[in-house]
């Protein structure tokens, strides 16, 4: 056996008959039971109590915040998967970590997680936690009455842990179980039932014999749920990870062609979801850059995906962009009214300088820019192309877009038979806009 | 030459891969979604650890937990999560495990608007953590420099065992440009100084003149002892008020002192200005913007674009501003870093334009808060 790993200039220093003590001696024996050695092993304790657990132990150790041992336990054991992760908690910590024990059990993470259960908040002055029977008399006044203790075995079993044990803090082969949950590849849990003589029994009556019998009419935890028995989560996070390709920085867009307009151009695209506006702005973009140009894209739509105005703020320069924001737009897309009704307050700024192509059956607001209507139907464009024809159009008005730098765009964005549909559409528009 | 089209939050996650982030962990948030989705795409490959938390809190705790075994890590989200990462902050700050942390801003308070921009958590970013100890944030203004401050941060994070908070913008982080990034200069990556193997190891004796504690990871030859209590060297409890007075004051002076060598600002001075505009991420656009049309009208303005906003430099700051008559801070909120600017220049006249309404602060708007500013000091 090794040697022991208890922290002798650092003993236990909890109240008189507290179970806690117990708990540290038999973890110490299964450490000794197992040969783990101090650098092995990393205590993450929680706050509380249970929270000095840590500091009696000659181990690495995190104590971090109520609650939440489980999401650093997490990080260490993904960081070091060598290591036995051995959380500690006390049905406090249960309760206000509850989403992340509910995590453990569904991700399955080597963790063994140590409930120290003795049925109230012991440090803080004996106030009802999770646990906490509703005829208990503890701190909290009447209101432990009103809420349902948790079996938390139960709870972590049906949220998918592969090992659940129950046992009285008193029971005799407690180091043996605590090593077959240590053993356990994959998220384990031991509740152990305990007493805590500071605060619970002064104003209750438990014993081990009373524990013993409370736990006899409860279901049995007593190690692995078959059910819940699969691969471990660092193991196949590590075992598929090792199969992806490598990622190297996304490549950039050769400058090949000439760009017909100097200065800045801002260019909106007023339409709906489903319109691909916000792939229309990326090509114009692209396009842009094919020529040189410094650009920005910016997107304007709901939260809701399929539903609701998509606008696109552009800036196209031959100078870098400062403001990305469009208030004097050379151009405006209009495609969909609900686009259009979202930016009303543009259309009165515009003069006879700015081009607006508009779908033929939006109505626009009162505007002195140039407007060329688009008719779609005509055009046989299904609404989610009207957004590419568009700029089709807008490279046939040769003002800041060429037909060149559009084609580049595709071919470097889009690739197979998305490429050839791309281009197969923008050609249909281009003509049309040209016979008209 | 070559440009890509690459919006800020990726670049983010492309500087953290540069300065050798290995964990990264987050929580899908409107407008930092694009953060984690890169991260999952580009460290998992390499042999990184990319995890999705069940909340905020968790996310935060998984990279606290992976820093301590010597991992590089980030996590990403905006101000619904920023508010829950508060407790895991104070943590970092008071344990120094370093991390860096990036806030898209989006409009708030609270729910606030998922898609719209603001710079409304520059001051909760600063005092949103219990004990008020220090820590940095760092603000870009454009991709570049969601690629170059990321990487400063891993830096800062590392030279100074502190958190390092990236203060982007949903304007910033979900806004697509035309970038270059290999063709960036990127500085030397730093690593935490290791504790030497020779000697007896105490978590948080500081040896250098830095005060900042050699690092031992979780799981090395040693045990090693991590604790969110009041410590003392050695990593355990302690109630002695000295000690615990020298800790507090070492985790202030260690922050200072690791920032004074690092400018990160750009100043645009115009000759004969009396009027400077101040002003920091986004909204620095719009003030370049202004600043160019003033300047070309003959009105001239200087532009002060600052990208460390924590600790504040405050001498950089007096130093910009003494001949300054008027000053014109421009924040995309209703006037948060204002206060620290009153602060640092108790003497001088200073206007704000700001606002939070989801769009951006137009040069038109900055240009004419220079004029009223104007107009109050003559
Ligand atoms: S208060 Fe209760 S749990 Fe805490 S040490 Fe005392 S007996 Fe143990």
């Amino acid at each position: 056996m090794a040697d022991s790993l208890l922290n002798e200039s650092r003993p236990p220093v909890f109240c008189p008959g507290c179970t806690h003590e117990r708990i540290v001696a038999a973890l110490d024996t299964t450490f000794q039971r197992m040969d783990i050695r101090g650098t092995e092993a990393v205590i993450v304790s929680d706050i509380g109590c249970s929270g000095l657990f840590d500091t009696f132990f000659n181990t690495h150790a995190l104590h971090g915040l109520h609650g939440r041992a489980l999401t650093c336990a997490a990080g260490i054991k993904m960081a070091r998967p060598e290591l036995h992760v051995i959380v500690t908690m006390g049905d406090g910590g249960l309760g206000i970590g509850g989403a992340h024990l509910l995590a453990a059990c569904r991700r399955n993470l080597n963790l063994t997680l140590l409930i120290l259960n003795n049925f109230n908040f012991g440090m803080t002055g004996g106030q009802f936690s999770a646990t906490t029977p509703e005829d208990a008399r503890v701190g909290s006044g009447f209101l432990n009455q009103l809420e349902k203790p948790l079996d938390v075995c139960r709870v972590a079993a049906s949220a998918g842990a592969g090992y659940v044990y129950r046992c009285s803090a008193y029971c005799q082969n407690l180091s043996a179980i605590l090593e077959s949950a240590i053993r356990f590849d994959g998220f384990s849990v031991v509740d152990m039932w305990g007493i805590c003589t500071g605060r619970y029994t002064r104003n209750n009556k438990l014993t081990p014999a009373a524990i013993d019998d409370s736990l006899a009419r409860l279901p049995a935890a007593a190690g692995v749920v078959p059910e819940n028995e699969r691969p471990e989560y660092g193991f196949r996070y590590r075992q598929t990870a090792a199969r992806l390709p490598p990622v190297t920085m996304p490549g950039g867009i050769p400058i090949c062609c000439i760009p017909p307009a100097s200065g800045r151009n801002e260019v909106m695209i007023l339409g709906s979801a489903g319109q691909r506006v916000l792939t229309a702005g990326e090509l114009l973009c692209l396009a842009g850059m094919s020529a040189g140009l410094h650009v920005t894209q910016k997107n304007d739509y709901n939260i809701t995906v399929l539903r609701g105005p998509s606008i696109s703020d552009l800036v196209l320069s031959d100078m870098p962009v400062d403001y990305t924001g469009t208030t004097r737009p050379s151009v405006i897309i209009a495609i969909a009214q609900e686009g259009v009704d979202r930016r009303k307050a543009i259309w009165g700024q515009l003069d006879d300088t700015a081009l607006v192509l508009a779908a033929a059956d939006i109505e626009l607001p009162e505007t002195k820019a140039r407007v060329h209507r688009l008719d779609f139907k005509k055009m046989t464009i299904k609404p989610h192309d009207r957004a590419l024809a568009s700029l089709a159009v807008l490279a046939g008005h040769h003002q800041i877009l060429s037909a060149d730098m559009l084609n580049h765009a595709i071919e470097y964005r889009f690739h197979g038979m998305m490429r050839d549909s791309a281009l197969a559409l923008v050609h249909t528009a281009f003509d049309f806009y040209r016979n008209e | 030459m070559a440009f890509c089209f690459m919006e800020g939050n990726e670049a983010v996650a492309w500087g953290a891969k540069a300065a050798g982030c290995r964990f990264f962990a987050g929580y899908p948030i409107t407008p930092a979604t694009t953060i984690y989705n890169t991260m999952l795409e580009i460290l998992p490959p390499g042999g990184g650890i990319c995890m999705q938390g069940e909340d905020e809190i968790a996310s935060i705790g998984f990279c606290l937990g992976a820093s301590m075994c010597g991992m590089k890590a980030m996590t990403a989200t905006s101000g619904p999560g920023i508010s829950l990462y508060s407790e895991q902050i104070s943590f970092a700050t008071g344990s120094e495990i370093p991390i860096v942390i990036v806030d898209v801003q989006r409009l708030g308070p609270s729910t606030g608007s998922a898609t719209r921009g603001a710079d409304g958590d520059i001051q909760f970013l600063r005092w949103g953590n219990s004990g008020g100890i220090p820590l940095i944030v760092l603000a870009p203004a454009d991709v570049k420099d969601c690629y170059l401050l990321t990487f400063a941060a891993f830096n800062l994070a590392e030279t100074c065992r502190c958190p390092v908070i990236v203060a982007s913008n949903k304007e910033i982080g979900m806004t697509r440009e035309n970038i270059d990034l290999s063709a960036l200069a990127l500085p030397e990556i730093v690593h935490r100084n290791t504790a030497p193997e020779d000697r007896p190891y105490l978590p948080f004796h500081t040896s250098g003149e830095n005060g900042v504690p050699d690092f031992l990871p979780i799981g090395c030859h040693i045990p090693v002892r991590q604790t969110s209590s009041t410590h003392g060297p050695d990593g355990y409890i302690t109630t002695d008020p000295e000690i615990i007075a020298a800790t507090q004051r070492r985790l202030i002076a260690k922050v200072e002192s690791a920032v004074e060598d690092f400018t990160c600002h750009e100043f645009m001075e115009a000759p004969q200005s009396e009027t400077l505009i101040l002003t920091y991420g986004v909204s620095s656009r719009s003030a370049k913007a202004a600043y160019h049309q003033l300047n070309r009208a003959g009105k001239p303005v200087s532009l002060l674009t600052l990208k460390r906003l924590w600790p504040a430099p405050e001498n950089l700051i007096r130093s910009i501003a003494a001949p300054m008559r008027h000053i014109v801070v421009v924040e995309m909120n209703m006037g948060q870093y204002l206060r620290e600017i009153e602060r640092v220049l108790p003497n001088k006249r200073i206007s704000f334009v700001g606002k939070m309404n989801g769009a951006l602060i137009t040069p038109d708007e900055i240009i004419e808060g220079v004029h009223r500013g104007r107009q109050l000091t003559e």
